[in-house]
């Protein structure tokens, strides 16, 4: 299905569909991240994460023929390696940008490994909603091919935006990472709910992987992932720490990570690594425009060491 | 209750000059941790290799064969433990002033491709073309490391984040150039910049099969060290790593501190870019990105960011990567297996990290 009858239209047409479908992984990735953030931690080792899920959803999916039981796995996988994350940064003087470094490559090494057998075999992939049926057009159909779990991260944007202000454990969350002074006076127990928040943190971003795996691209290999759990992390900075704002800014970097093949899909492959590093460069533009060396970010939870 | 302080006075006058100094007890403290750690990663990595149907005192027989047995395996461990060298120094040198920068990567395929440029536009004696490589290399590494240190100080960005993005980009700079614009319309099957041409290739060292790149890492080693323990400007740039406001009431360029850091680190990752080129792939191509700049951080953590130390360690780990291919052959064990080593490593490296200070023996006692 080439857009090059569409000409450009075609390509907007293919950015705002890619948008949609790139934007997913971006998304749990970065929803999950927000939580760890809110506590005060941040979690680095997400890219790690991301490619476990993506490892561990597809072979689950391969070996039993439910990719959903596969998605399930992926969430399993991520939050074992969030909790390593959390509970080896409750200890003392352990710094948790480092240990994300550490579980970036320990993550990926343990997906290559185990991964190794899945490289070659086809996996059930997740289904698809068809929101185009109404237009004859096959571009317009496959832009607008939406996937389910596209809809459940909208859905968990809104809940954890409600959640972080209006619940018992939203407010724990926000307290132990504003303050941890003023949670311990509150009897909250600081490093367990960091815990937590870092274990859920992984359980999303396993999520964000297995989507990658068993929709889009949809199939498992070891060049799958480029950095997209990383850019979430950046994400979540550009997006103030709040679920809708990272919903938005999702479809953002999906849109910029679509743009590369939207154009190859025209002819122009010329400058191909060029634009597919365009979300690289918009994330590091984001973060040169939002961040400041003079004051905190608006929003920043107070123990976030990321935004000093 | 005088008589005992008496006693306990008479005792310390009586015994002789302690054996060891606090200072030495932290030095000592400093290898400690990091050895138990590397022991407990290899027990560690020995059960999962052992949950895989191998056997693990096989596997590190194999590692040993592979890495320091003979003269053969020595070569290859030194040919790799020289770019690991340089570009642990990009991420050593910045942990001093406070940074914790991961883009080696990054610095080291940008410093390959500028070198492997230089070759195209001046012709010369290969002594004046190889040292213009090399200062292209480094200065292009620093510039890249450099821009991450410049945003941390001026932007407030997150330098680790934006470091790592660079890299990602040099990446894509370095594939997008390599199959268009600087394409050796000779090289069919894997895209690369023209050779640089036999004459400039660097020989090897005087006596053994390694090539420069060894010498470059253990003497900027050796001189960064001098640098950061024994002068002024390395005391200042401590001084801002481990307290910056302190170093701003003591009205240090906390700025210039960073960015020297950070310049002086991407040069030595750029450096290992040029040797890479200049004399082991012969070209630029997308085999640069091979690691190196990731291996990297691995090694300045395990070094505790101790430019000295910096040497064994990177010799530790270049030998298992130089005994991979020797590990796929005999046990069918994937090249990702040294990955798996690498982050269980660093794990249980930066978990050790909490066990500082609590052995009593090596507490200060005045001494």
């Amino acid at each position: 299905m080439d857009s090059s009858g569409l000409g450009w239209w075609g390509v907007l047409l293919a950015v705002v569909g890619g948008a949609i479908r790139v934007s997913t992984p971006f998304l749990f990735v970065s929803l999950g991240e927000c939580i760890t953030e809110k506590s005060g931690r941040i979690n680095l080792g997400l890219e790690g994460i991301l490619i476990m899920g993506a490892m561990s959803g597809y072979g689950i999916s391969y070996l039993s023929g439910s990719p959903w039981l596969g998605v399930l796995v992926a969430g399993c996988a991520g939050l074992a390696l969030g909790a390593l994350h959390g509970a080896l940064c409750g200890l003392a003087r352990v710094n948790d940008i480092a240990t994300g470094i550490a579980l970036m490559i320990f993550g990926t090494g343990l997906a290559f490994f185990l991964g190794k057998p899945f490289v070659q075999p086809k996996a059930p992939n997740l289904p698809s909603i068809p929101f185009g049926w109404w237009s004859d057009s096959p571009q317009v159909a496959a832009a607008l091919q939406v996937n389910v779990l596209f809809i459940l991260g909208l859905a968990l944007a809104f809940g954890l935006h409600w959640g972080f202000s209006n619940t018992s454990w939203g407010l724990a969350l926000r307290t132990v990472g504003d303050s941890s002074d003023a949670a311990r006076a509150l009897g909250y127990p600081v490093n367990r709910v960091r815990l937590m928040a870092t274990a859920a943190g992984g359980f999303l971003a396993g999520i964000g992987g297995s989507f990658l795996s068993l929709y889009y691209p949809g199939s498992w290999n070891e060049s799958l992932s480029s950095g997209q759990g990383l850019m979430a992390v950046a994400l979540v900075i550009f997006a103030r720490w709040q679920p809708l704002r990272c919903f938005y800014a999702s479809l953002l970097f999906g849109a910029a990570g679509a743009l590369g093949p939207a154009l190859q899909s025209v002819g122009i492959t010329s400058g191909y690594y060029l634009f597919n590093a365009a979300p690289y460069v918009l994330t590091l533009a984001i973060m040169i425009a939002t961040c400041s060396p003079h004051r905190s970010l608006a929003g920043a939870p107070g123990e976030l060491g990321v935004t000093q | 209750m005088t008589s005992s302080a008496a006693h306990a006075s008479a005792r310390t006058a009586s015994v002789p000059a302690p054996a060891m100094t606090d200072a030495n007890r932290r030095a000592l403290e400093g290898a400690f941790w990091p050895i138990v750690s590397l022991l407990a990663a290899m027990v560690v990595f020995g059960l999962f290799v052992a949950l895989t149907g191998r056997d693990p005192l096989e596997m590190y027989a194999l590692i040993y064969e592979g890495a320091f047995s003979d003269a053969f395996a020595w070569q290859n461990t030194l040919q790799r433990a020289a770019p690991l060298i340089l570009c642990a120094l990009a991420v050593a040198l910045p942990a001093q002033a406070g940074l914790t920068i991961i883009g080696g990567e990054g610095a080291l395929v940008l410093g390959g491709l500028a070198a492997s440029v230089v070759p195209l536009a001046v012709a010369g004696p290969p002594l004046l073309v190889q040292a213009l490589m090399a200062g292209c290399a480094m200065l292009a590494g620093g510039f890249w490391i450099g821009l991450s240190g410049w945003l941390r100080h001026y932007r407030g960005v997150n330098e680790t984040i934006a470091s790592l993005l660079l890299s990602y980009i040099a990446i894509a700079l370095l594939n997008h150039l390599v199959e268009g614009a600087l394409r050796d319309p000779a090289s069919l099957n894997k895209p690369s910049t023209r050779p640089v041409g036999d004459a400039n290739m660097l020989g090897n060292l005087p006596g053994i099969d390694v090539h420069p790149g060894l010498a470059f890492g253990i003497i900027l080693c050796l001189v960064l060290h001098v640098v950061v323990r024994h002068t002024g400007l390395g005391f200042a740039t401590r001084i801002a790593g481990g307290n910056v406001r302190a170093a701003r009431l003591a009205g240090l360029p906390v700025g210039m501190l960073i960015l020297w850091t950070c310049v002086a680190g991407g040069a030595c990752a750029g450096l290992a870019g040029m040797v890479e080129v200049a004399a082991v792939l012969g070209s630029a191509n997308a085999t640069l990105a091979a690691g190196y700049g990731y291996a990297g951080i691995l090694v300045s953590f395990i070094a505790r960011h101790n430019p000295l130390a910096v040497i064994p360690v990177a010799i530790l780990i270049g030998g298992i990567g130089a005994a991979g291919s020797l590990l796929q052959r005999r046990m069918e064990l994937p090249d990702a297996a040294m990955l798996v080593l690498q982050g269980v490593a660093f794990m249980i490296i930066l978990g050790m990290e909490t066990m500082t200070g609590r052995l009593k023996f090596f507490q200060p006692r005045g001494a």
